[in-house]
């Protein structure tokens, strides 16, 4: 099995690191780095729990193998508040609007909203639901986490029914 | 669009929609879930299993893996040997079948343990799991419940395939008014087999510590359970267990309880010593994990001519697979098949069966299939009868006004409100607005649908269940002034840190920022079973108001003794403590508590220093959930596609300590419904190897196939301490019928859909295009495999009075005997006299000793036994002896038979 030398800047901080290529960056960034909001639901690329953001972009840490993240700069969930504890828009969004249960999906979940963020200052309602059409929630039935899309995008709480 | 009808007794907390503790560390990455526990010199476990669903292991070799470097070790069924272990059911009944943690000799599913290889790491051990070499005798499986009727015996030293019966084929009383009634409606439903899929998957890190005690990190619904139940099933000394379970990402059942594969990393922990870690990956989750539901009911019911019901039987049939959680034939859901509706008489048979798949195990409302086959079998009732289905439920159903009444199962029904959850649910939707918008809209081609369904649901029921009678809440204030309560609650996903905090600090009169809850750890409190059967509100809520009270009273004691004051003049507010009319004398509750715990020579005389109070709360035997929902479905007769587009919830769950709670319960039932109905299916082929192995096979809802839910509440407090009932459950038992119902609905132009789940596109296409769209999956013939001769079911029915067969038997002497109970199967020792035509003798177990006398006939026996425990009922024997063996049934009333057997002891 060969080994590679690697250096990735987590959440600011450069890890370097020699890896076998196999390893996934999922296991990598739990592992090796410590991690542990990344959670890992599948390890096929279909439930989204793994999500992080490299290079500004949401990916599924358990698709992609920590050589290749050689060089990139990532962002996981513990990255995200800042250094005073004040929650990311996205984590207060979830908060308040009762958008978790076992808290399992939602580092996944919180990620791709905030890469969505990253990459345009207000992304729409509709843009951030397809998004997260590739996230699965067992609990939630998805309404807390619709809630907080609604608040996001500043859309009124009520639907159209009442 | 959520309102609280009659919100009695909301207040501060209680009733309130306040945020969760539990989401600031879950929404940065801070929960602690069991593979987020990491030891020194851990190892790593992986399986070697099982490719084939039946068949013999010829040999194993684990040289090739054990060559591997990083490879430490690899366990077959005979190095776990030296532990006498018992996999216990949920009740901590011995298993009906003997179920070793790694297959001994024999497989009995595709995904079944045969070794366990530790290593370095996940993907060494992985590697090597490949390399240990199995060969394999393979036999013909069973696979699927017709299969299990004719095939091979399952578990070759058994009998036959079925693991439990009760109830009667045939009720001559039933049949007669089934013979006369003007409508008689019958219909088979099948609900398909299913994963409950919690998107952490099981797992376990073990930590030996010497001799005396083990850690057990565990993925669960209860640590105090997972302990009690390591402790029985290893025969070890339970206070040497600790079970640490911080986060659990979902479980809806199947943690339940630890199951094989648990079992084996802690029995491998024990004897290699070093910590050990297993992490299941999702196609073992999907493949290996104990499933549910995988069901089927014919039922028949008859009505008059203005649709009230008459009388019914149902004929259900239960795959428990191999290796059930416990043997199961599910007898709730005969129990509840018409509880909340006025049927005068009914009688079931309900059977479970041994199959090549892997075992049954609990899923969300196990026993929703009552709710599904009634409410389908009432939309038909109505359409062959010529009434509205709501009309139809208007006649039969319990309103409040019918109670008190017992249903003719003997549950007591008192404040059910299925029916004026109806009502409610009526004023919130116009039908006949719909049903003209639905006329319209069938002229356009579009087919719209509506579909009702309304039940009860049993919560945090105890009666009889030893594991469940009562939950323990140990509160304390603390020097600082700060609250800690230790309960036998747990959250995987449920929010009790939350809920129960609010209900403590409602009772105390203290900030609810100042209360902290802990439920993570069995060393910590004592035994309660945690989340399961929807009773935590019940029964954790009740013991937290209790113990609050405790504690509240010695508080305003010890501050009357120090502020020389009345006690009935203290009140506790805000977490301050208030004198009536001498404001002066307020005081932190700091103050207070320094004193309790540093200075207790100046509290009253002989009082016990410290604020610490504990109750064990014992719930009411049964406490009654009612709901009724709608929903509006848009079928695409194009695709077959089913848009859902309105659904609407009444449901009356007591007194609501979080609303926000409840309907996140609520939602998540009705998401997992919606994927029940449409998209969720664990399927096998002839062989017995699943197809869904990957969530690209198995699908889950996504957030583009459930709509937004909106919620009524009836609020009617239950006759538990705080009033709550439970809602954990509801949404995953009502959800399918109403959807069902209105896929139904909208596609009545077309004919009747196939009660048949999931009702996938294909599906509906047939209904809609009137021919068949896809062949059939060739379940039912399985290909044979050249195989060792095995014994065969016996193809006689197993609940038939035996026959009376006049030669001289052996009676006299001590019997082994097994009754097939629905809690699993209970052991007890006979002792038989005869004299002449008469019998008489006793029977003993642990629980004591009954006398009985009764009659004989050649070598058949026959008496009955007055029990009042867990129930009041007469059990009526009637056995039949054959050399050393005794085989017969015992009625036991309205619970049907059971399946006695024994051997001369
Ligand atoms: S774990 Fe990566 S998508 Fe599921
Ligand atoms: S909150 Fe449990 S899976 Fe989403």
């Amino acid at each position: 099995m060969s080994s590679h030398s690697i250096q990735i800047r987590i959440n600011g901080r450069v890890h370097q690191a020699t890896v076998e290529s196999r390893l996934l960056l999922s296991d990598f960034l739990r592992d090796e780095a410590g991690y542990t909001g990344v959670h890992v639901g599948c390890e096929h690329g279909v439930c989204g729990a793994c999500t992080v953001i490299v290079d500004g972009q949401a990916v599924r840490s358990c698709l992609m193998l920590a050589v290749q993240a050689d060089g990139c700069s990532i962002t996981t969930v513990e990255g995200l508040a800042a250094a005073d504890g004040t929650l990311h828009p996205v984590q207060q969004a979830l908060r308040d609007t009762h958008g978790l249960q076992c808290g399992f999906c939602t580092p996944g979940i919180v990620m791709t909203l905030a890469a969505l963020r990253e990459a345009q200052a207000a992304p729409s309602e509709e843009r951030m639901l397809a998004a997260l059409s590739g996230h699965l929630c067992r609990c939630t039935g998805y309404q807390g986490i619709r809630r907080a899309v609604r608040q996001l995008a500043g859309t009124p709480a009520e639907s159209a029914h009442e | 669009m959520n309102d609280a009808q009659h919100p009695p007794q909301a207040g501060r907390y209680i009733g309130q929609r306040v945020e969760r503790k539990e989401d600031a560390r879950l929404l940065t990455g801070r929960g602690v879930y069991v593979d987020d526990v990491s030891l020194p010199g851990m190892l790593h476990v992986a399986f070697v299993r099982s490719p084939i669903a039946r068949g013999r292991i010829r040999s194993l070799d684990a040289s090739p893996a054990l060559a591997l470097p990083g490879v430490y070790a690899v366990y077959t069924a005979q190095d776990l040997a030296r532990f006498k272990i018992d996999m216990l059911s949920f009740f901590l009944a011995a298993p009906a079948v003997q179920i070793t943690p790694l297959a001994s000799g024999r497989v009995a599913y595709v995904g079944d343990p045969v070794a366990l290889v530790i290593a370095q790491n996940r993907y060494i051990a992985e590697d090597a799991a490949g390399l240990v070499q199995v060969d394999y005798e393979e036999e013909t499986p069973v696979v699927g419940i017709d299969a299990a009727r004719e095939g091979a015996l399952v578990h070759p030293d058994s009998d036959s395939n079925i693991a439990v019966a009760m109830g009667e084929e045939h009720d001559e009383a039933i049949e007669a008014l089934l013979a006369q009634a003007p409508h008689v409606v019958s219909t088979t439903v099948h609900h398909q087999r299913v994963a409950q899929s919690p998107i952490e998957t099981r797992g376990v890190v073990v930590a030996k510590h010497g001799e005396g005690e083990l850690t057990v990190y565990l993925a669960c619904q209860s640590p105090q359970m997972a302990a009690r139940y390591i402790a029985q099933a290893f025969g070890l000394p339970p206070t040497g267990i600790r079970v640490i379970s911080k986060d659990v990402g979902g479980s809806f059942g199947l943690k339940v309880q630890p199951w094989r594969e648990e079992i084996a990393v802690i029995a491998a922990g024990l004897i290699f010593g070093r910590p050990l870690k297993w992490i299941e990956d999702r196609l073992e989750n999907l493949t290996a994990s104990n499933q549910a539901r995988d069901q089927q009911m014919r039922i028949r019911a008859a009505f008059d001519n203005e649709g009230r019901m008459l009388a019914a039987h149902s004929d259900y049939d239960l795959d428990n697979g191999a290796y059930p959680h416990g043997a199961d034939c599910n007898i709730a859901v005969s129990m509840f098949l018409w509880a909340a509706y006025k049927m005068p008489q009914f009688n079931f048979y309900t059977k479970g069966w041994f199959t090549n798949t892997v075992g049954l195990a609990a899923y969300r409302g196990p026993w929703a299939m009552e709710s599904l086959a009634r409410e389908t079998l009432l939309d038909i009732a109505a359409r062959q009868i010529g009434i509205d289905p709501i009309e139809i439920r208007r006649r039969n159903l319990v309103y409040k006004a019918d109670q008190p009444r017992t249903t003719p199962f003997g549950i007591p029904l008192e404040d059910i409100t299925p029916a004026e959850c109806l009502e409610l649910l009526l004023q919130k939707f116009d039908v006949a607005a719909f049903r003209a918008e639905q006329a319209q809209a069938r002229k356009q081609g579009r087919y719209l649908g509506l579909g009702f369904a309304a039940y009860i649901e049993p919560t945090a029921g105890s009666a009889g269940i030893s594991v469940l009678a009562s939950d323990v809440a140990q509160i304390r204030i603390e020097p600082t002034g700060k609250v800690s309560a230790v309960l036998s609650t747990h959250s995987q996903g449920h929010g009790t840190q939350t809920t129960m905090a609010q209900v403590i600090a409602e009772t105390l009169g203290v900030p609810l920022a100042d209360v902290s809850v802990h439920e993570d750890d069995s060393s910590r409190g004592g035994f309660g079973a945690g989340a399961s059967g929807s009773r935590q509100a019940v029964a954790g809520g009740g013991a937290s108001i209790k113990a609050a009270e405790l504690l509240r009273d010695k508080l305003r004691r010890v501050a009357a003794h120090l502020l020389e004051t009345d006690a009935q003049r203290v009140r506790i507010e805000n977490g301050r403590i208030l004198v009536d009319g001498e404001p002066e004398k307020s005081r932190s509750l700091r103050e207070i508590a320094e004193v309790a715990y540093g200075e207790p020579e100046r509290l009253p005389e002989g009082m016990e220093a410290g604020l610490e109070a504990q109750y064990r709360y014992r719930p009411p035997p049964l406490t009654l959930s009612s709901a009724a929902h709608l929903c509006v479905v848009d079928v695409s007769a194009d695709t077959g596609f089913v848009k859902i587009l309105r659904w609407i919830s009444s449901e009356d769950c007591g007194v609501m300590i979080n609303p926000a709670v409840v309907e996140g319960q609520i939602a998540g039932g009705l998401a997992q419904a919606i994927g029940t109905v449409l998209l969720e299916h664990v399927s096998f082929d002839a062989r017995g190897n699943p197809t869904a192995v990957t969530y690209k096979d198995y699908m889950l809802p996504a957030i583009s196939d459930v709509p937004d839910f909106e919620y009524h509440h009836l609020c009617t407090p239950s006759q538990s301490v705080g009033g709550f009932r439970g809602v954990g459950e509801g949404g995953c038992i009502v959800g399918p019928p109403t959807l069902v119902n209105a896929i139904a609905d909208a596609l009545s132009p077309f004919g009747a859909i196939p009660l048949d789940l999931p009702l996938t596109p294909s599906k509906l296409l047939e209904v809609i295009e009137g021919r068949s769209m896809a062949p059939r999956p060739a379940e039912s013939a399985p290909v044979p495999v050249p195989s060792a001769p095995v014994p065969s079911a016996a193809p006689a029915p197993v609940l038939e009075a035996p026959p009376v067969i006049a030669t001289q038997t052996r009676i006299d002497g001590i019997w082994k005997l097994v009754l097939a109970t629905p809690i699993g199967p209970q052991k007890f020792n006979g002792n038989f006299v005869t004299d002449g035509d008469k019998v008489s003798g006793t029977l003993d177990s642990d629980m004591g000793s009954q006398a009985f006398s009764g009659v004989v006939e050649g070598n058949r026996l026959r008496w009955d036994l007055k029990v009042t425990k867990p129930v009041s009922v007469t059990l009526k024997y009637d056995v039949l002896i054959e050399g050393d063996k005794l085989s017969g049934k015992v009625k036991m009333g309205i619970f049907g038979n059971a399946k006695l057997t024994g051997e001369r002891g």
